[in-house]
C-alpha cells in the first residue's frame, strides 16, 4: 500500500496580463520561494521537483531542464508533466502519487505560464487534429460555445443565468491579492459585454495571465512534523475521454466530469457532495461551466444549476462556496491554473486563506478542465485519511 | 514499499519514415503489442500514462491524440513530457501509490514529420535571449561537449568511432532497428562532417516509432502470463541549465542517479553485477561518457573500455546489444525502447541480441535536455 500524502505549503505569484518585471525563471522562483517560506523549508529539504506548463505558450522546449535556475531543481530529480489546461491538476494529482509511492518524502510541484510571451490562441490552435478538427474547432472558445448552446437548448438556461456566475467569481476575486482581475461587475455589464463566440461574451470568459504557483507535497512520514495542519489528499479521479473534438457527445453534460465525479464519490464515500463538501475551487474558465459542471458533479440535479446559483448556494457564506479565490474567470496562467485550485484549497484547509477564508473547512474539492473536454478532480481533507 | 514489475512490452519497428501511420496509429500498434505480450485486455489495465513532447509532435497538448489509442477513454490518465524513462517513472509511482494495481505507459516520436525543423526544435531548448541566436542546437552543443570531453581525457575520434562500429553491427541482429550496418572505424572517420568533431556515423538518426510498457504491483503481476521483470532501482537527476554553468566534460547528474539507483538495487560493483546495459548513445562520445558515469570504468577510460571489447555483445559488460540510438533514435521514446530491450534480455527473449543465458540484472538509461543535462537510470532484475 502507498502512503498517505498532503500539501504542506503553497506559494503563488502576483498575477497580471504581462509581468514585465520578471522572466519565466524568475516568475517560477517567486512562487517557489513563497511555497518554501510557507512550509518553513529550504530548497535543500526538497527531494524532487515536478513542473508543468504548455510548451508553445512560451516557446521553450524541455522546460523541466530550462527552469532549473528558477525551480531549484539543480542536482535533484526533476521532471515535467503536461496535459494542456488540466496541467495544473495533473501536477496536483502527480505530486500526490509521487509522495504516496514512497519515492519522495517532500516534493516541490510547480505550475506556471507566461502567456504574454506568445499568441495563446495561435498556440492552442495546433492542439486540434490537423485534418479532422482544426478547420472548425480550433481554439479554446468554439467547444465551450457549443457546450453552452447545447445546455441552453436542453434546459432553458439563459445568458443571464451564466452572467450570475461571472458576477460571483469576479466579486470573490476582490478578496484575493493574487487574483489578476479584481473588479466587480453587474449582470448588465456581463450581458452588454462584446460577444466573442455566441452565446459567450467577454465577461463570461477567463483572461490569459502571467503567473506561477508552487505547492509542496509530503507523505505521512513527515507531513505532520512539518506542518500543523496538512491538507490531506483523500482521493483523486480523472478522465480524458476524447482525443478529437468531433467525437464529443454533448447535451447530457460533460462525460469526463460526470464519470470522474462518480468514481471519486464512490472511492471516498461522499454521498451528498453539496452537503459534505465545504468549499470548491473549480477550474471553470467560463461562466456557463459554473452551471453545467456543478450539475455534472452531482451537486444538484441536471438543469437545476441556475436555481442554486441565483439562491447564493455557491456564494461566500453559502452552503458550498465555489471559487472564493475568484476562480479561473479572474486569473488564468494556464499551466498554473489547476495547481492554484489545489493551493487555494490547501489554504482553506490550513486556515490561511485570509479575506477569502471559508469557515470550518473539513472537506474540499479542486477540479481541473482542459484538453478535449477533460476533467480532473482532487478531494482534500483536514483529517488524515483512515 | 510495494514492488513493481514490467509485465508487458510492445514496440514498433523503428523506421526513418512511417508514411502509412500517423503518430496515434503508431502508439496503437505498440499498445496492442504490449497487451498481446501480457496476455490481457484493457480491463486488466487500471490507468494510463502517456509520454510526448509538443515540439517534436508539432502539436500543443501532444498527449491529446494518444489517450484514446492507449485505451484510456474511461480510465484515469496522465501525461509526462520528457524521455520515456521519466514517463515510466511516473507510471511506477502511480502503481506504488496504492491507487492502481497496474499502469500502462506509452511513448512515441515521429521524427519524420519534424526532421526538417529538428535544429529549430532543439534550438528552442536554449535560453531565448542569451543563447538561441547563436544558432546552437542539440548537435552543435553536443559537438562542444564531445570536444571538451575528448580534450580533457585524450579520447580520440577513432575511439568514438568504435562505438559506431559496435552498435551498428549489433543492430544487424535487431529486427526493429532502423540502420543496421557492418562498418569499420575508417568508414566512420570518412563519413561526412556534421559538426566538428562529430561525423555522420557518430550521430544517431531521427526516427519514427512508439513503445509501451505495462507495469503491475506484486499482487497484480500474478495475473499476467509473462514472467515479471522487477524494478530493482530507479533514480533521476538534473544538472544546471546554462551550458556555461556546467563542466561539459562531466556527467555529475548521471553519477548521482546511478549511485541512488544502485543503492536501491543493492548493487555495489556495477561492472560485475550488471549483465547488460542499454543506454542513450545519441552520439558516439556519449556512450563513452555515460559508461564512465555509470561506473563501468574510471573517468576518462570510456575509450579504452570500448576498445578493449568489454562493451561488445560478448564482453563482460555488454552495452547496447540492440544497436542503441545510433541504430534508431526515436526522440522521447528512446529511453523506453532501452527499457524494453533490457526486459527482453532478462526474459531471455532477445534472439540474436541476447548477451548470454540467465541475464539477472540489466540497466536502462534515458536522457532529458541538452548534452545530458538530466539522466534517468533503471535497474531491472529477474527476481
Amino acid at each position: 500500500m502507498g502512503k498517505r500524502a498532503a500539501i504542506i505549503g503553497t506559494g503563488q505569484t502576483y498575477c497580471k496580463s504581462i509581468r514585465r518585471d520578471v522572466n519565466g525563471q524568475e516568475l517560477i522562483n517567486e512562487a517557489v520561494t513563497r511555497a518554501l517560506q510557507d512550509a518553513e523549508l529550504t530548497i535543500d529539504d526538497i527531494d524532487g521537483v515536478v513542473i508543468g506548463n504548455m510548451d508553445h505558450f512560451e516557446g521553450i522546449n524541455y522546460v523541466d531542464c530550462w527552469s532549473i535556475d528558477g525551480s531549484g531543481g539543480y542536482m535533484k530529480p526533476t521532471m515535467k508533466l503536461c496535459t494542456g489546461g488540466t496541467t495544473g491538476t495533473t501536477l496536483g494529482i502527480g505530486g500526490y502519487h509521487m509522495v504516496a509511492s514512497g519515492m519522495f518524502d517532500k516534493l516541490l510541484v510547480i505550475g506556471w505560464e507566461k502567456n504574454s510571451e506568445s499568441d495563446t490562441t495561435g498556440a492552442i490552435v495546433t492542439a486540434t487534429d490537423p485534418i479532422l478538427d482544426r478547420g472548425v474547432m480550433a481554439g479554446a472558445l468554439a467547444g465551450l460555445a457549443i457546450e453552452a448552446s447545447e445546455y441552453a437548448a436542453a434546459y432553458g438556461a439563459t445568458s443571464k443565468d451564466a452572467a450570475r456566475v461571472s458576477v460571483r467569481d469576479r466579486k470573490h476575486a476582490c478578496n484575493n491579492p493574487y487574483a489578476h482581475l479584481r473588479k466587480e461587475v453587474t449582470i448588465e455589464e456581463v450581458l452588454s459585454s462584446p460577444v466573442i463566440s455566441d452565446p459567450l461574451r467577454l465577461l463570461d470568459m477567463c483572461p490569459r495571465t502571467d503567473g506561477a504557483c508552487a505547492v509542496i507535497y509530503a507523505n505521512e512520514d513527515v507531513a505532520e512534523k512539518l506542518c500543523p495542519q496538512p491538507a490531506w489528499v483523500v482521493g483523486t479521479s480523472n478522465r480524458h475521454c476524447y482525443s478529437r473534438f468531433a467525437d464529443i457527445k454533448g447535451q447530457t453534460g460533460m462525460l469526463s466530469l460526470t464519470t470522474a465525479a462518480k468514481e471519486l464519490w464512490a472511492k471516498t464515500g461522499v454521498k451528498e457532495p453539496l452537503k459534505e463538501i465545504d468549499v470548491m475551487e473549480m477550474y471553470q474558465p467560463y461562466s456557463w461551466g459554473g452551471l453545467i459542471w456543478f450539475e455534472d458533479m452531482g451537486f444538484c440535479k441536471k438543469g437545476e444549476g441556475p436555481k442554486y446559483i441565483w439562491d447564493g448556494v455557491t456564494d461566500m457564506g453559502g452552503e458550498c462556496p465555489v471559487n472564493p479565490s475568484g476562480g479561473v474567470i479572474s486569473t488564468n496562467p494556464i499551466g498554473a491554473t489547476g495547481l492554484i485550485r489545489c493551493a487555494e484549497i490547501a489554504g482553506q484547509i490550513m486556515g490561511k486563506a485570509g479575506d477569502r477564508q471559508v469557515p470550518d473547512v473539513e472537506l474540499a474539492l479542486a477540479t481541473g478542465f482542459g484538453g478535449c473536454f477533460w476533467s480532473d478532480m482532487i478531494l482534500y481533507s483536514k483529517n488524515k485519511p483512515a | 514499499m510495494d514492488r513493481v514489475a514490467i509485465v508487458g512490452i510492445g514496440q514498433t519497428k523503428i523506421e526513418a519514415s512511417k508514411e502509412r501511420q500517423n503518430y496515434p496509429e503508431m502508439v496503437y500498434e505498440a499498445v496492442k503489442l504490449a497487451l498481446e505480450d501480457a496476455g490481457v485486455g484493457m480491463d486488466e489495465v487500471d490507468n494510463v500514462v502517456t509520454t510526448s513532447n509538443d515540439f517534436w509532435d508539432g502539436r500543443t497538448i501532444s498527449c491529446m491524440p494518444v489517450g484514446g489509442v492507449s485505451g484510456a477513454f474511461d480510465k484515469n490518465i496522465s501525461g509526462v513530457e520528457g524521455d520515456g524513462t521519466f514517463g515510466a517513472f511516473y507510471a511506477t509511482c502511480r502503481t506504488l501509490s496504492g491507487s492502481y494495481g497496474s499502469t500502462l505507459v506509452t511513448a512515441h516520436g515521429k521524427g519524420s514529420e519534424s526532421r526538417s525543423i529538428a535544429p529549430m526544435i532543439t534550438n528552442a531548448a536554449f535560453d531565448p535571449v542569451l543563447a538561441r541566436s547563436l544558432g546552437l542546437d542539440m548537435t552543435t552543443a553536443c559537438a562542444l561537449q564531445a570536444r571538451k570531453y575528448m580534450q580533457r581525457y585524450g579520447i580520440t575520434e577513432e575511439e568514438c568511432a568504435q562505438v559506431s562500429v559496435k552498435n551498428h553491427g549489433n543492430a544487424l541482429d535487431n529486427p526493429n532497428a532502423q540502420s543496421p550496418m557492418k562498418i569499420t572505424v575508417e568508414d566512420v572517420m570518412k563519413s561526412e562532417k556534421i559538426a566538428e568533431p562529430l561525423k555522420a556515423l557518430d550521430v544517431s538518426p531521427i526516427s519514427d516509432g512508439a513503445c509501451c510498457l505495462i507495469l503491475a504491483n506484486e499482487e497484480r503481476a500474478k495475473k499476467f502470463r509473462t514472467k515479471p521483470v522487477w524494478l530493482k532501482g530507479v533514480s533521476f537527476c538534473a544538472d544546471a541549465f546554462q551550458l556555461g554553468d556546467r563542466d561539459l566534460s562531466e556527467c555529475k547528474p548521471l553519477e548521482q542517479a546511478a549511485a541512488k539507483a544502485y543503492r536501491m538495487a543493492g548493487i555495489t560493483d556495477p561492472r560485475k553485477e550488471i549483465d547488460v546495459a542499454e543506454i542513450c548513445d545519441a552520439f558516439t562520445y556519449q556512450e563513452l561518457m555515460w559508461t564512465e558515469g555509470l561506473g563501468f570504468c574510471k573517468k576518462g577510460e570510456g575509450g579504452k573500455l570500448v576498445t578493449s571489447g568489454a562493451t561488445a555483445k560478448d564482453g563482460d559488460i555488454p552495452v547496447n546489444p540492440s544497436g542503441g540510438l545510433l541504430s534508431g533514435h526515436v526522440a522521447i521514446a528512446a529511453g523506453m525502447y532501452r527499457m524494453i530491450e533490457a526486459v527482453r534480455q532478462i526474459r531471455g527473449e532477445a534472439g540474436g541480441m541476447q548477451v548470454k543465458e540467465g541475464v539477472k540484472t540489466a540497466l536502462a538509461h534515458g536522457v532529458n535536455g541538452l548534452c545530458g543535462q538530466s539522466h534517468c537510470v533503471w535497474i531491472l532484475g529477474s527476481e
